[in-house]
This record gives structure tokens, sequence and C-alpha cells, in this order.
């Protein structure tokens, strides 16, 4: 993407853009955006959550479910163990996307497009994965237990080596954003005033990445607190609430309960709501009107250091990664090792084939085309629109609220609401439709902060100077804010394809005969025992989302040099 | 009740249509039938090729998930099914759906001729038609075993000898219905004083519990843990791919499940739903539901699997009733014992 920022804070007078046709064109963009997650998000999610209220019969009860879950000892241990592994996760992972974007954006070590490259690996790769890897690298058979000194990977060093393998990119994707856009003039007059590097660090880089940062903290927390896949597979005994989801809903069909433990989970997101209507306040542009981009110099030590770094991160992802690899071509682990290709005819294996692969990758390509487009507009008319304010405000709230649903009740909220009798939207029941839709909607919240974070570093000046210019501001959209962010939509619309390869969780409940994804085959194949072709067929999803990323660069680098020439001097 | 009756009219066209195609040897357009399972994925192609060899007017549509995931979508489902027929899956879970208007009943051709065991004793016709049953059974690693010099468990009570702490698996009743189906049986064998008595004692064993029935002995397959308690098939099936593992099946008695069928209320290809019952349970779809499973549902089919256990004589009494309507309160009380504690064992 960028290799250089540019930022700069200069206040940009608040022009009031013309009120007329033009703002009813903006208020009914943010209407239809409004129905879209009311749709996708708001009346799915109150069909189950409001089972919480109810028994089994669908009789009002009151609070009596929180009542009897408050109730219940083991919920302190669940609350306990999901804060600790969140917080463990969410420090170790932004602290290490952190020190890498650094890397990629404050150094010149070489190599960069491959180290952003490597950094996203996680994400392309089903959870089931690392989950295996951890297995043969630290189980009772593991290659290298011995690291983990008598200690057990099935407890909560599973579960949080697991959960920063997984949400590395995510917290990377943001900050990356966030540090790629900043002014090279302040760094300069930090340098010109004699400023240390370790000043400039926190006056000027860290200031600038404030809110990258603070989203990141928040969706490495939250993606952390409602996933249960890495603890279900390698969490052991160590219950955490969403797990707590998954045994009242899968093992015990008592979805009342799960609602009660669904809502409890939604609070975190609700804390990241208010705290980043708070700091938003404080936020100003960055790349102001005028900024320059900053371009870093050669400083060898530093360089060196942050080679290291990098080095060591991406050697670890790919060391995972490999295993899994491996994983797939051993004859019968840990018993006999030799290498064979047979896990790879899926069409006689159990529980998936080469139908199943296909289906994924429609999918995907279908939620990367159709979620960017609307996710970047709605987070357009949110960031850059005036006016309305508790509209926007509610839509952003919207906006938040998938990622703190687990996939569990996403998937059952989408049968509930689609599959309702009477719901027009019930011919989508079924088809690759619903299951586009759900993944959106389960990918949203990341996508909607890594839009308003290029958004909000680019001032409203531009907005502003249109307005005068008497250009409307869809024009204004078209040429200049998509131009501008293009590099954060490309990575939006990857980010949404490569998950959607990937994901499980709210997909499983939403298949049909026809809708079978390779994701859920995986799982299946591991769920029959069949460990080698469900990781070769994994790794078949890595490859492929890795070859539609590399495709993805190619094809699109000329629009990027195209749109993004200005950040050079 | 107007909508019942037009989808009882429409289904009844339907029937008449397909009567007509097979009559007049009219080449019709083929019914897709949409079959919700937890059939083991491996056999569905099995299934599917021998029926539709039998009857090639029909195509079977899968959607095959575990037991938990199926029971959830079903039951999620409720107020608008979607599948045609549930086909191979747990009873409990079909019990489960039962009031909620979720089947209709319909005898099988041959029904009288199956193990009354296997078939729905509250209704006639039947709401739903036991297939075959699976064991709980515990799974042995030779070479783990041998590494860590424990002898191969013979009863229950064996796997709460010292000699075998850290060396257990199990999976966790609140998320796993294999679990559950080795509690209750306790429970029904030594009455729930003595079964929690028993649990306490293996408690002090387990190693962990996993939220997978299946799982503990796929890890004892790959050596991660020497013994598991989880269900025959599984055993089977990993031993044919090369595990070093025996088969146990503990002498006191074994907990066990039916794999059962039952028609959708609101099917729109009833006569197609109606074949597949029909052709489950002639004898030769028997014989294809035979391998690897304790008992099917027609009587005088043995096991083909080399050194498969005689199970039969080990089956207890199961009163599923029972078990489906206490199963909260004792997954309840299991949790407070066993899943509260939930800081990590430091390894022994």
């Amino acid at each position: 993407m960028t290799d250089g920022p540019q930022a700069v804070v200069i206040e940009a007078p608040l022009v009031k853009p013309k009120v007329g046709r033009e703002n009813w064109v903006m208020r009914a963009g943010l209407a239809v955006i409004g129905v879209y997650l009311l749709v996708a998000v708001v009346f799915p999610l109150y069909t189950i959550l409001s089972k919480s209220f109810q028994d089994s019969r669908g009789l009002f009860v009151g609070l009596d479910n929180y009542a009897e879950y408050f109730a219940t000892p083991a919920l302190f241990y669940s609350i306990n163990n999901s804060l600790t592994v969140s917080v463990i996760s969410m420090v170790i992972t932004v602290g290490l996307a952190f020190g890498y974007a650094y890397g990629l954006t404050r150094s010149c070590i070489p190599g960069k497009g491959v180290f952003k490259a490597i950094a996203l690996i996680p994400i392309l790769a089903p959870s089931l994965l690392p989950a295996i890897s951890l297995r043969y690298l630290f189980g009772a058979q593991g290659m290298i237990k011995g690291l983990l000194m008598g200690e057990t990977i099935y407890g909560p060093i599973g579960i949080v080596i697991g959960e920063v393998f997984w949400t590395f990119p995510h917290a990377l994707l943001i900050i990356f954003t966030a540090l790629s856009l900043s002014d090279a003039r302040l760094y300069e007059a930090a340098e010109a005033l004699g400023a240390s590097k370790l000043r400039t660090f926190f006056t000027v880089t860290l200031p600038g990445a404030k809110y990258g940062l603070i989203s990141a903290c928040f969706v490495v927390f939250t993606l952390v607190i409602t996933d249960f896949g890495v603890p279900k597979v390698i969490g052991g005994g160590y219950n955490v609430l969403a797990v707590d989801i998954y045994k009242q809903v899968v093992g015990q069909r008592n979805f009342q309960m799960g609602a009660v433990v669904g809502l409890v989970l939604l609070a975190p997101a609700l804390l990241a709501f208010v705290a980043d209507r708070m700091i938003q306040g404080k936020q100003v542009a960055l790349l102001s009107a005028r900024a320059v981009p900053y371009e870093p110099k050669p400083d060898r030590r530093f360089d060196l250091a942050m080679l290291a770094f990098c080095g060591t991160v991406a050697f670890v992802i790919i060391g995972i990664l490999a295993v899994a690899q491996f994983a797939a071509l051993v004859k019968f682990w840990p018993y006999n090792l030799s290498l064979v290709l047979d896990s790879y005819q899926f069409d006689l294996m159990d529980g998936g084939s080469w139908g199943a692969f296909w289906n994924s990758l429609k999918m995907a390509a279908w939620t990367a085309v159709i979620g960017t487009a609307v996710i970047f507009t709605g987070a357009y008319l949110v960031e850059k629109s005036k006016g309305f304010e508790h509209g926007r405000g509610l839509i952003q709230l919207m906006c938040m609220i998938p990622l703190a649903v687990p996939g569990i009740v996403l998937g059952l909220a989408y049968i509930f609401f689609f599959n309702a009798v009477g719901n027009p939207l019930g011919f989508i029941y079924h088809t690759l439709i619903i299951l586009v839709l759900c993944t959106i909607t389960h990918f949203y919240t990341v996508s909607h902060l890594t839009a308003a974070t290029a958004l909000k570093q680019m001032d409203a000046e531009f907005e502003a100077v249109s307005s005068s210019l008497k250009v409307p501001f869809y024009k204004t959209f078209v040429r200049v804010t998509v131009p501008v962010c293009i590099p954060a939509i490309l990575d939006i619309s990857i980010y949404l394809f490569v998950n959607a390869m990937t994901t499980v969780s709210a997909v499983i409940f939403l298949y049909s005969a026809d809708t079978q994804l390779a994701s859920v085959a995986v799982l299946n194949m591991d769920d029959a025992g069949d460990t080698a072709p469900a990781a070769a067929m994994g790794m078949m999803i890595v490859y492929t989302s890795a070859t539609v990323r590399l495709l993805h660069f190619l094809l699109t680098r000329g629009i990027a040099r195209r749109t993004q020439a200005w950040r050079k001097r | 009740m107007r909508t019942n009756l037009l989808k009882r009219l429409t289904a009844a066209l339907a029937m008449g249509v397909f009567a007509l195609g097979i009559g007049g040897g009219v080449a019709v357009a083929k019914t897709d039938l949409l079959v919700y399972t937890s059939i083991e994925a491996d056999e569905l192609a099995k299934f599917k090729n021998a029926f539709e060899k039998d009857y090639p007017d029909i195509n079977i549509k899968w959607v095959r998930d575990s037991t938990g995931i199926m029971g959830a979508k079903l039951l999620a489902e409720k107020d608008n099914p979607r599948a045609d027929i549930v086909y191979g899956m747990a009873a409990t879970v079909l019990l489960q759906l039962i009031p909620y208007n979720y089947f209709q009943a319909y005898a099988p051709k041959g029904v009288e001729k199956l193990n009354p065991l296997y078939v729905d004793p509250k209704n006639n016709p039947p709401l739903w038609v036991g297939q075959r049953a699976y064991v709980a059974a515990v799974c042995y690693n030779t070479i783990e075993g041998k590494k860590a010099n424990l002898p191969i468990p013979k009863t229950w009570k064996d796997l709460t000898k010292p000699v075998y702490k850290g060396h257990v698996i199990m999976p966790n009743p609140g998320s796993s219905g294999t679990a559950y189906l080795d509690v209750s049986s306790w429970i029904q064998m030594w009455g729930e004083e003595g079964a929690f008595k028993f649990m306490d004692a293996l408690h002090k064993n387990i190693s962990r519990y996993t939220h997978s029935g299946s799982k503990p002995c796929k890890l004892a397959a790959a050596g991660e843990i020497p013994i598991g308690v989880s269900f025959a098939y599984r055993v089977v099936k990993s031993k044919a791919a090369g595990a070093p593992l025996v088969l146990i099946t503990p002498e006191e008695g074994l907990g066990w499940e039916v794999e059962a069928m039952a028609i959708v209320r609101n099917t729109k290809n009833l006569a197609a739903a109606r074949a597949l019952a029909d052709w489950t349970i002639s004898r030769k779809s028997m014989e294809l539901h035979a391998p690897g499973y304790a008992e099917v549902a027609l009587p005088g089919i043995p096991n083909p699997v080399k050194d498969f256990p005689d199970v039969g004589g080990k089956m207890i009494k199961n009163d599923f009733a029972w078990a489906g309507a206490n199963k909260a309160r004792i997954v309840k009380k299991w949790t407070a014992r066993y899943d509260a504690k939930s800081e990590p064992r430091k390894k022994k």
C-alpha cells in the first residue's frame, strides 16, 4: 500500500454545505444504509436476543433466565477467564502489530511488500489450521513441546497463542492504515526543533496513530472475547463465555440461555462504541489538504533492528503454516510419518469436495464486491455527511454491533429472522445470498473501522472546497475520496474475501445441500477423524486466498499507482 | 389450518403425479429430497448411491453436520421447517422436536419386522423409526499405554484406579450428546448417587473434558492421550486408518443411542420421503447400516467388521424419555461439580 504518510493538523474551516437537493441525496443514502443495517443486523439479532426474556415455549419470563445464569458459580470463572485471555491477547497482539506496522512504515527495511503479505496470512487460514499446528508442535507428541516447560498447551497458553495468531492481521490492518497517513512536515518540524527520536515518537507518531491503536485494541479484545473456535479446540477445560454459548446452544439446544450469554457479550462492544464516540470528538484530520507524505530515511541500526523484529514475527507465522502443510502430507501422525499426497483427493473424502471449494470462491467474491461497496459508502456517509447527528450516531452504533456478536448467535439469528413465516425476504434462505449477507455482516465492523480510519484522516477541507466550488458531494466522493482511499478500499475487499473463504461459525447454520462451503468441509473432515485431508483442504484455502491476493495486487497496482502518485514527493 | 390443508393437498397432488409418473412409465423430472442428517460423512455416498439406484427418480440432497449443529438448526427452524426428512439423527434430538409438531406419522413398509426398541412406542403409526444403535466405548492406545505402563481397562470402574491418573479424556456432557449418553447410562445402572460417586473418582483421573464426543478417541488415535471415552464407530474407523487402538466395551454395561429418521410435517415431497423411509428398513439397506455399529433395527444382521465385540448383551435398558426429561438437571449438576473449577490442571 502506501509507503509514505502525510499529515498535519490545521483546522479546516467547517463550511456548512448547501442545503437542498444534495442534502436530500445524502440523507437518502444514510437512510438506505440504515435500512440495510436494520435488516442485516438489528432485526435478526432481536429475534434471538429477545429469547433471553422467554422460556422454551416462548412465553415472557422477564429476567428469570438472567437470574438463573448469574446464580451459576461457573459463570464467574468464565467471565474472569474470558477477560484474562482477552486482555493478554490484546496487549500482545496490538504490541506486535504496532511494532510490525512501525517497521513497515517508518523504517527502510527491504521487502516491505513481502512482509505485509506474510502478516496477513493468518486470516487466509481457517482457524482449524493453527489448532492442528499447535497440537503438532506442543501437544503430547509435539515436536517442540519442551518449550512449554511442562505446561500444557490445552488451556490459556494455547488460547492466547491461537488468538494472537488469528487477530494479528486484524490489528495490523487498522494500525498500518493509521500509521500510513501521516504528514512529513510534522517530522521535519520535530527534527528542526531538535526533538530526539524518542520524543518525536511520543509526540508525533503515537498521537497520530492514537485512533487506529485504540480501534485495534477494541477490535482484538472483542474478537477474542467472542471467539469460540480457538478455545473450543485448544482450550481444554478453560471455560470462557463464548464456549458457554456453544455449550448452551449446540450442546444443550437451550437458545434462551445462549441468548443471555450473547447479550452479556454485547457489553464490550457498547463500551467500545461509547469510547469511540468520546475519542472521535478529539480526533482531528491528519491528512490535511496541504499534507506532505512522510518518507522514512535510511538508518542502519534502526533498520536492522526493525528487520530482525519483523523477520521474527514473519518466521513464526510461516512456521505455523508450514507445520499445517506438513500435517496435510503425513500419512498417519505420529505413527507413520511418511509423506503422501492421498489427502488431496477431496472427491473421495468425507464431508467435502471440489464443489464446496467452488461455492466458497463464489461466495467470497460476492462478499468482497458487495461488501466493500456497502461498507465504504456507509462509512463515508457516516463520517462526512453533515447534520442528522442522531441518525448518524445510530448507524455507527449498528456498525459496531456485529463485532460483538459470536458467529453462532449470528447464524441462529439469521435462521430465526429469514426463515420466519411471512418474511418477504424468506426466499434468500438456503441460497448463496444469505451466506453472502451473513458474511458481510459478520465482518462488517473491522471493515467499517478501516474505512473510517482512512476517512477520518482526510481533511474536511476537501468537502468544503468542493462544496464551495458547487461540486455535489457525490462527485467529490467518486473523484477525490474514493481514489485517495483506494489502498484502504482494496484492503477492505481482500479482507472480506479471505474471511469469507475461512468463516465457519455463522454460516455452518445456513448452508444447504447446494451451498456447501470449503471452510465447513474442513471442519467436518477433521470431525470425521481425517486430520490430514482437513489440513490439505485448509491449505488449499490458504493458497487460493494468497493467489487471489497476489492477482488482486498485480491487477490493482496500476490503479494504485495512478491514484496514489500524490503520496510521493 | 388452512395452509395445513393446502400443504396436504399439494402433497397429495405431488404423490399423485409421482404415482402417475411411475405407472405410465413417463419420464418425470427428478424429485430433489432435502435430507438433514448427522450420519458420519463418509457413509453418505454409500447410502445415496444405493438408494438412487433403486429409486432413480429421486435425488437425495444431504445437509450434514454434527448432531449438535443439526439439532440446533432443526430447532431454530421449527416454525417453518425446511427439510423433507430428518435421517440418521440421534433419537433424543427427535424427541426434543416432537412437542413442536415437527413430524408426521408414517409406518414404513416392513416396520413390523423391526426390533420394537427401534420404533416410536408412543404413536401408531410411529412418528420416528430407528435405523441403528451406537454404543459408548473406551479406546486404548497400545503404544502410549505401554509407554506409561497402563494395563488395559476392562470395566468402567477400572478407569477410576489411581494408575490412570491424567491418562483419560472424556467429552463434556454440557457440549456433547455422546458424553450425556455415558453419564445417563451410569446413572441408570448405578443410581444417581452411585454414578456421581463413580464420576467423582473418575474426575480425578481425567486429563481434560472435550467439547466433541468423537474427539477423545481421535486424540487417542493421535497419541495425545492413552485412553479416550467415546463411541465404537470412531474406534473402528481410526483403527482402519492405522491407529494403534484397542476397542473396549466395559463389562458393567453400555449406554447407547438410536439413530432414527422422521418425516417432516410440511414436506412437499412426501412420496419421496416415504420411499426413503421404506427403503431404509429394507434388508439390503440395513446391511449397509451395519458396519461398525452395535446393532441395526432389523434383527439378524451381523456386524461385518472383524473383531467387533459382541455388545448386544451389554446394552443397558435405556430409558430415553427419562434421559431426555432429566438432561437439564443432570447436566447442571455435572457442570457444578466438574466444570466449575475451570483453572487448567497442571501436568502431573
